[in-house]
């Protein structure tokens, strides 16, 4: 067993009081379990222990526990988070943990959500390179220093987790937004010089559910686990729009 | 029906934006039923304007400047927000917002008790 059976190593003080969302969004309900508190316990341990110790018939997401695959984010205590790189100690309140699937998506069963819409609206973003040279040609030579680069940089590292789209408030009131995540990768092409599709992807994140409307409550910034500011990828974008209607330029 | 993770500065600080926006609007009929009564004649204007001495319509006035002036800072810091470069010191421009308008508002008062 790897790591993530907490089961393997002896309880280090009583047990954690644990609530799982079961069943669908609309007919399901919460179901009680303990599981023994160990040191240096992550939220997917636990969810783990509970599937693997108690009701093998719980389901979830998980893939590299380490952070970079963006597969295991529910919501903890009514926070979405990355569950493989939450403490336990950092979320519980007195030995509790509430434990739901994502915000905003919809529930297939227990803490896993379809994920399809989040990643159709990447598409509908036009979240993909429009490459403008093939694999024959010289590699492009981008200047780090420039501030396309940087502006491109600063948004760059998102796992695709869907934390932000799960923490939107305006996902919620427009299914039809975008989103937080396919907004900021439609800002880091925007800010790639190898792409060609610029101007066809202003139209896509300025349509009716794009850039703005959002309303810059920031959650997106405030729970995104790798640290990026979706919201400044957003401004950028809607700085961009504003250019391009007095036929300007991108900056 | 999860409810969205809120409790956080800048969600409160739109909170008080839209909410002072709708309590101006609900003003601003009032505003304009009071200078319609100087069009009725002086009696009926002073009659008004002397019920506003009273400390406690004072006191209520101070909410209405501090109620203008939180949406005006306010939406000064989302029009920067959007049209300047990105700065991430949001959460420092809203709490400046807000305490320019409680500045605003006592200055209304002192201003008044003098």
């Amino acid at each position: 067993m790897g790591s993530i059976d907490s089961g393997s190593q002896p309880a280090a003080n009583g047990k954690l009081e644990i609530k799982i969302w079961r069943g669908r969004a609309k007919d399901g309900a919460f179901s009680a379990y303990q599981v023994p508190e160990q040191a240096h316990q992550t939220v997917l341990d636990v969810v783990t222990y509970v599937q693997r110790r108690i009701d093998a018939t719980l389901a979830y997401r998980f893939a590299c526990r380490v952070g970079m695959c963006g597969s295991c984010a529910m919501t903890v205590n009514g926070v979405p988070r990355w569950t493989c790189r939450t403490d336990v100690k950092t979320v519980a309140r007195k030995g509790r943990l509430v434990i739901e699937p994502l915000r905003n998506l919809p529930v297939v069963k227990d803490l896993v959500t379809d994920m399809a819409p989040f990643f159709d609206k990447w598409q509908a973003a036009e979240g993909r390179l429009q490459a403008t040279s093939d694999r024959e040609a010289e590699v492009a030579t981008i200047d780090p220093a420039s501030p396309e680069r940087k502006a491109a940089d600063a948004g760059v590292e998102c796992i695709n987790c869907a934390v932000c789209y799960s923490a939107c408030d305006v996902v919620t009131w427009n299914p039809d937004y975008l989103g937080p995540a396919a907004l900021n990768r439609a800002w880091t092409l925007q800010n790639d010089e190898r792409d060609g599709g610029k101007a066809e992807r202003l139209r896509a994140v300025t349509s009716d559910g794009g850039c703005q409307n959002c309303h810059s409550h920031q959650s997106c910034t405030e729970h995104c686990p790798v640290g990026l500011s979706p919201t400044a990828s957003i401004a950028g974008l809607k700085r961009m729009a504003t250019r391009a209607a007095f036929g300007r330029g991108p900056r | 029906m999860i409810r969205a993770p809120r409790k956080t500065a800048l969600w409160y600080a739109a909170m008080i934006h839209r909410i002072s926006g709708v309590a101006l609007a609900l003003f601003l009929p009032l505003h304009f039923l009071v200078l319609g009564l100087a069009i009725e004649g002086e009696a009926a204007l002073d009659g008004f304007l002397i019920w506003a001495e009273l400390p406690i319509v004072k006191i209520a006035e101070f909410g209405l400047v501090f109620l203008l002036a939180v949406h005006l800072f306010g939406g000064l810091r989302v029009m920067a927000l959007e049209f300047l470069p990105w700065s991430p010191r949001q959460k420092t421009y809203a709490a400046a917002a807000v305490g320019a308008s409680f500045m605003a508002g006592v200055g209304f008062l002192l201003s008044a008790a003098s």
